[in-house]
């Protein structure tokens, strides 16, 4: 019988899924997701944390308490660093002991640490230790690793292609590889970036206004913590671009106009990629999503809230959520954000 | 060029001491005070940490005073602090404020870059001066760390209500004064002598370890003045970083030795936290772990609010409290913290020490219940 390895769809789910998905199955076992998101999942995540915790990290535990119990082994890579002298957040560095000592009936996890933090360190090393718990040979463990990363570059394009990260799941594990349009159809790559698919896009939607929503990966592709913010953007009748659209190359092109780099990766994106849009000209609007209580966002965000008043009249909402985020709260602010971006389309200055 | 710096407990002593070695210009912020926290509320960003909000209160006032250049320490991350200088300073920027802005960042290619920034402060200076005016600074603060320890265990067997706090401001000045090594020395005896002149009393005290965040656990202002509060309700306190350990960890490789070290903790944390968090998260686990085997009756995290690392220790402790059985009571600081709030707290919680001591039998001399109970005085 296969064993089932549980994996939590919050945290870095959003960017790694393809990759771990496609290691473990190729090992032979049997991979099992908790999620969606529920009032639940995140109400049992608030129970078990510490009240001081952040939002992500109490839903993470959310999804964590789901699976226990029900799979034979629990993937919780500790993402020390996924770049060169760059960190994530102490919360990912700690997330698998704040597990070990908070959520009850655990099976095994498997915490191996990602870090390259040193440029010598390879990613290889952290699935290594993984595969030898399902006691593969070395080269079927290779071979494993090469898999999942040619699924993780897939991912990735997808998503360069404006596909959301749940679209472009969903696409990886149909075989079919063709889906109708990429939701985030608002193309905003830059020059040198590959021919913008927003040209190709029929006219109305092009004259629709761009939207860019900078946040961490995990705040605004999950539905339930974003209360839909996406779907609801597009349906109030503009487009939307984030971060993930944008190639590596250019967010650090742009991180690099900061006075020093940042040693945050994830918001190292986001600030790069709220550089780039303000200076590109090609959105109207900048909505930047923090989490109450998140460390990076409340210095990066304050950094990015400055550059954006640098550009005059750019429109800017900074939406913070937590779990006691009201939807109406929400809307209010939202359409009072749009009022301003279309009236910027239309030519006139907003407020 | 007049130099400034932030506040944190006593650094401003150790800072000054070096800079006036070196004959630098300084600037010393006025202290911590509530002013500057409305400052730092005001234009620092809303959920940043306490400390960032007090660095940049302290850069305003000490604007004020003259000062055109800020020397931070920098450093790599993950925790915020690597970040304070940069966001800090465009903050000021914004404001109008034109500060030079050095900061010593750990070097990323070669310790040139380091010592490159440090030159901008000291000019003209020779390296050995330098290296002199470091030494003195680093012995001063050592001076004033064994201070503060020997003040921990009078206060709380103190017979006169604040005499060990009178003798320790008079100690501090004598340690300030000194400006050599020699002039230290003599001044340490004098120290010694001012602390004996301290009338005491053999008490059954209660002992709490008091770790966390460091600029939370170093700044008294940030803290409610929390070692005195417990002093002064009987508890004798010790903390688990004080700055010299902490220059000797990280800024010279633990060349001094026989010093504690933050390896001894970090190890100690090791079967609960597997792995360092930044700041001092790993620390404060190890260190509430240490306290429980040194017999300890109880420990207090002091963090401030969103502090990251030390998020990751607080959703430990509770294990290890149940584990070793040893009570630790959270602190969150922030610009909303209320005095009363955290009086009740204290209280609270000295009272729980306290009964389990007697649960246990321990307490042998009557007298000093009475002595210890609720006596808070206004600090």
């Amino acid at each position: 019988m296969s064993r089932k390895v549980g994996i939590p769809g919050a945290l870095l789910y959003y960017y790694y899924f393809p990759l771990w998905q496609a290691f473990f199955q190729a090992l032979g076992a049997e991979v099992a997701v908790s999620g969606p998101s529920t009032k639940s999942v995140l109400n049992r995540g608030v129970e078990l944390a510490v009240e001081d915790a952040c939002l992500p990290v109490k839903l993470a535990l959310g999804h964590v308490a789901e699976l226990a119990g029900k799979v034979d082994y629990l993937f919780l890579p500790r993402l020390v660093s996924v770049a060169s002298r760059e960190y994530i957040c102490p919360k990912f560095l700690g997330f698998p002991d704040m597990v070990r000592q908070t959520v009850p009936d655990l099976p095994p996890i498997i915490d191996v640490n990602v870090n390259l933090y040193r440029r010598q360190n390879k990613l290889y090393t952290a699935f290594r230790a993984a595969g030898k718990i399902f006691s593969a040979g070395e080269a079927r463990i290779f071979l494993a690793y090469r898999r999942g990363l040619a699924a993780l570059g897939k991912y990735w394009k997808l998503m360069g292609e404006g596909f959301s990260p749940e679209e472009a799941i969903n696409l990886l594990n149909r075989s079919s590889p063709r889906c109708p349009q990429p939701s985030n159809a608002a193309r905003t790559i830059p020059e040198d970036g590959p021919a913008a698919a927003s040209d190709k896009a029929p006219r109305p939607e092009r004259e629709k206004p761009v939207v860019a929503v900078i946040g961490h990966p995990y705040n605004i592709y999950d539905p339930y913590i974003s209360m839909n913010l996406l779907k609801k953007l597009r349906q109030a009748g503009v487009r939307t671009a984030t971060a993930e659209q944008l190639p590596e190359t250019v967010v650090r092109r742009e991180a690099a106009y900061l006075p020093k780099r940042l040693f945050w990766t994830l918001n190292q994106r986001m600030t790069g990629a709220a550089f780039y849009f303000l200076r590109s000209g090609r959105v109207q609007g900048l909505l930047q999503v923090t989490s109450f209580g998140c460390g990076p966002d409340s210095m990066t965000g304050e950094l990015i809230a400055r550059r954006a008043a640098g550009h005059g009249d750019m429109p800017f909402l900074n939406l913070v959520l937590d779990e006691h985020s009201g939807e109406a709260g929400v809307l209010t602010r939202l359409e009072a954000f749009l009022d301003m971006v279309r009236q910027k389309q239309e030519g006139g200055r907003p407020g | 060029m007049k130099v400034t710096f932030p506040h944190m407990g006593h650094i401003w002593l150790c800072v000054k001491t070096m800079l006036e070695y070196l004959g630098v210009d300084l600037v010393i912020p006025p202290p911590s005070s509530k002013r500057t926290l409305a400052l730092g509320v005001r234009y620092g960003p809303e959920f940043a940490c306490l400390p960032l909000k007090l660095n940049l209160g302290n850069f305003i006032e000490a604007s004020a005073l003259g000062a055109d250049t800020i020397l931070m320490a920098g450093g790599c991350g993950p925790c915020r602090f690597g970040y304070y200088a940069q966001v800090e300073h465009a903050i000021l920027q914004d404001l109008g404020y034109r500060y030079e802005l050095v900061v010593l960042e750990p070097p990323e290619r070669h310790v040139g870059q380091l010592l490159s920034r440090i030159k901008v402060i000291t000019g003209n200076n020779s390296w050995r001066q330098v290296y002199r005016g470091v030494k003195l600074g680093y012995q001063k603060i050592r001076a004033v760390d064994e201070l503060e320890m020997a003040i921990h265990r009078l206060r709380p067997r103190e017979t006169i209500p604040g005499s060990a706090d009178r003798a320790f401001l008079e100690a501090l000045r004598e340690i300030e004064r000194a400006s050599d090594l020699a002039e230290l020395a003599v001044a340490q005896r004098q120290v010694k002598e001012i602390l004996k002149s301290v009338p005491t009393e053999e008490r059954d005290v209660l002992r709490i370890g008091i770790v966390g965040e460091i600029f939370t656990l170093l700044e008294p202002f940030a803290n409610l003045d929390i070692e005195r509060r417990l002093g002064r309700m009987g508890v004798e306190v010790d903390r688990s970083i004080y700055l010299s350990e902490w220059v000797n960890d990280h800024m010279l490789f633990g060349l001094i030795k026989g010093l504690r070290s933050r390896r001894d903790a970090c190890r100690a944390a090791l079967p609960y936290l597997r792995h360092f968090v930044g700041g001092h998260g790993q620390e404060t686990v190890g260190s509430t772990i240490l306290y429980a085997r040194a017999g300890y009756d109880g420990v207090i995290q002091l963090l401030p609010f969103t502090c990251m690392p030390e998020i990751v220790a607080q959703s430990i402790l509770p294990v290890v409290s149940a584990d070793l059985d040893i009570p630790v009571l959270t602190l969150t600081f922030d610009e909303q913290t209320g005095e009363a709030g955290v009086v009740t707290r204290l209280e609270a919680f000295v009272d729980l020490l306290e009964r389990r001591r007697r649960g246990r039998g321990r307490v042998r001399q009557e007298g000093t219940e009475s002595k210890r109970g609720l006596r808070v005085t206004k600090a």
